[in-house]
């Protein structure tokens, strides 16, 4: 079947609004109810973020998310169960987000079939060198339809950009700045000049903007450079005031609704 | 033939698996890494600065009590002796020299036991350059010496609250530091672990060790080589300077010590390749302790310095290869050794290392045959904990 991903790619090419949350948070079985309210209330497409015991990649609020997501009891295949039970009720695209050593333990080759027999369409593993994707995934990523995705920054060359690119089945994930996610600084004119940098390069696969991407502000700024932008830590500072986390998850979208109807107005 | 490949690979473990907001920097160190520790200027500099002022070579004692005690000719090689009292200022002498030729300006670096964190600290001051030093609230309970150490010295020592609060958390905060700040800054990982060049960088700087061993020992024997060499592992950079130049000599038995904590099957452990399994740990392929779902398990040492999870990917290939041999101590068997060496030959050692002396008779060696001991820290910073041992034991 059609990748969810491409097809919405395919379809909608501007202001794509993508939530990533960590599965397991705050308490273990929200996840199926968190992904349906996101959908529901119009997020395009969310990463499932599996949580692991050293996300180097993370500032604090998805560490002490992951944390709480392990002591919960979370693992591989209940996050394969939950996607399975998401499958039931909606079609929106799934990322799946989470770094390489569980994936290793679990088997490369059975992690890949595992996340296309739930429904999984996408992934990101920060941690993946380019070259061992190339070794080890790629092929058998390709014939299960799953999309990758990579990660770039400010420091990325522009070499290495068209080399990632030619790699990347997803989209290109546009790491704003140098920091670990979390940042809140608002959006600063160095970064818009990455931003523009990267534009003018004129890239075939979409580019989303992602890290210190907090509310409709950022979110409307990192529109005019990319196709999208990907809310995170925000999300999960709104989880952990929350009594109600699907209800929190359903009233995080409307904000930015607005701004994207706007965006399309104007 | 035991050596680096050029994507830092030691037979199956080692690489740089680290995510894109590190791998321009990784990049940088990896290209320039070789370049810059052979130039003959680098090499000057280094040497000089290993002699004069960290006060190199350090001596090769023959313990003769000890010898005695054993039944075989004993060597320690006295890197206490050496400036701010451990190994690990010969990699921190080195990787400064290089974050200078780098024109990084800024300097950060993890600490268990806070031997590195010192002798961190000591190069920055000598250099002129800020130092925050990344240290799990844990061991800065368990090793305030070095805490009030590195404060004298000019450098931030930034407490770490996240997981077991150790040195494997201290290790994710410095490396969360680089990607904040990745232009100015230079990590200087303070063991043979973490992403390509590190492992093999620092196992060079440490190599010095190995080095001398053949002069000294030649002087001593007549021999340049022992039948083994003992050194405690926790990421072991100890262990690798002193194996270095034996590495491909299959006459050497190489001994790496783990810590067995409260025992391997106690679920209280940190002896890494007895309970560890293939994975990644800190940018690096190598063995570590995991669930079966790939989370890392939080270790456990009274040594601060062996408390780690992992083991650096050279270590982890000698011993899946049988080249070298690990052996666990636990901590109560260090502390016997500890004092067993303090009252035997009136040297206190650090609790690190205090576990390769308990490997002694656990090495297999013969009688009459050679063998030399790693003496890697001094044990000041751990009187703390030797006191409560006095009083509580009465020893």
């Amino acid at each position: 079947m059609t990748n969810r991903l491409d097809q919405l790619f395919a379809e909608k090419k501007q202001r794509l609004l993508s939530i990533y949350f960590t599965a397991g948070y705050p308490h273990l079985h929200d996840t199926v109810s968190i992904a349906l309210a996101l959908a529901e209330a119009g997020a395009d497409f969310i990463e499932l973020g599996m949580p692991y015991s050293d996300p180097l990649a993370d500032g604090p609020t998805i560490q002490a998310s992951s944390e709480q997501a392990i002591a919960n009891g979370m693992t591989m295949d209940y996050l394969f169960e939950q996607v399975h039970q998401i499958r039931q009720h909606s079609q929106i695209p799934i990322v799946w987000m989470g770094y390489l050593n569980p994936v290793m333990q679990y088997g490369e080759q059975r992690f890949l079939q595992h996340c296309a027999d739930a429904g999984v369409d996408g992934l990101i593993i920060p941690d993946l060198p380019l070259h061992e994707y190339e070794a080890h995934f790629m092929k058998p990523a390709q014939a299960l339809g799953l999309a990758f995705s990579f990660l770039i920054t400010p420091q990325t060359p522009e070499t290495r950009i068209r080399y990632i690119e030619q790699l990347c089945t997803g989209f290109i994930y546009m790491v704003s700045s140098y920091a670990v996610t979390g940042g809140q600084g608002g959006i600063q004119p160095e970064q818009i000049a990455y931003f523009e940098r990267v534009q003018a390069m004129q890239l075939v696969r979409p580019r989303l903007i992602g890290f210190g991407i907090s509310g409709p502000a950022d979110f409307a700024i990192a529109c005019r450079y990319a196709q999208g932008a990907i809310i995170g830590s925000a999300f999960i500072r709104a989880l952990s005031n929350a009594s109600d986390a699907a209800r929190a998850a359903a009233d995080f979208i409307p904000p930015f609704n607005a701004v994207r109807q706007q965006a399309a107005g104007g | 033939m035991i050596a680096i490949d050029e994507r830092g690979y030691y037979g199956e473990f080692g690489g740089a698996f680290v995510p894109e907001m590190l791998y321009a920097n990784i990049e940088e160190l990896r290209s320039r890494y070789l370049d810059i520790i052979q130039e003959p200027a680098f090499q000057r500099d280094f040497r000089q600065l290993l002699r004069d002022y960290a006060g190199r070579p350090t001596p090769l004692y023959l313990a003769q009590r000890l010898s005695e005690r054993y039944g075989f000719v004993i060597f320690l090689k006295r890197e206490d002796l050496l400036h701010t009292g451990a190994h690990k200022v010969n990699n921190t002498i080195g990787q400064i020299l290089v974050a200078k030729r780098l024109g990084k300006t800024r300097i950060i670096a993890e600490t268990g036991a806070g031997q590195h964190g010192v002798a961190t600290a000591t190069v920055c001051a000598l250099m002129g350059m800020p130092c925050v030093v990344y240290m799990g609230e844990v061991d800065m309970a368990r090793q305030a010496p070095n805490v009030a150490r590195m404060r004298m010295l000019g450098a931030e020592v930034r407490p770490v609250t996240s997981g077991s609060r150790t040195l494997k958390d201290a290790t994710n905060e410095a490396i969360r530091d680089w990607i904040n700040h990745p232009e100015d800054t230079h990590y200087i990982i303070g063991s043979v672990v973490g992403p390509h060049p590190f492992p093999d960088m620092v196992a060079r700087f440490q190599s010095v060790i190995s080095e001398e061993i053949q002069e000294q020992l030649d002087a001593h024997t007549g021999r340049s080589w022992p039948d083994a060499i003992l050194a405690c592992v926790g990421g072991g950079s100890n262990a690798a300077g002193a194996f270095y130049h034996y590495l491909n000599d299959n006459r050497v038995k190489l001994v790496a010590v783990e810590a067995a904590g409260k025992g391997i099957h106690t679920g209280h452990s940190a002896a890494t390749s007895a309970l560890g399994a293939k994975g990644i740990i800190h940018g690096s392929r190598t063995l570590l302790m995991q669930t079966p779902d790939g989370q890392i398990i939080e270790p456990y040492s009274i040594s601060a310095g062996l408390d780690y999870p992992g083991i650096g990917p050279l270590h982890a290939h000698l011993i899946r290869t049988g080249r070298a041999m690990a052996v666990p101590i636990t901590d109560e068997e260090a502390l016997e050794a500890a004092f067993f060496l303090a009252r035997t030959e009136g040297i206190i050692p650090a609790l690190e290392t205090a576990h390769t002396f308990a490997a002694l008779d656990r090495a297999g060696v013969e009688p009459g045959q050679t063998v030399v001991v790693n003496l890697s820290g001094r044990g000041d910073k751990d009187l703390g904990t030797y006191m409560q041992v006095i009083e509580q034991q009465g020893w």
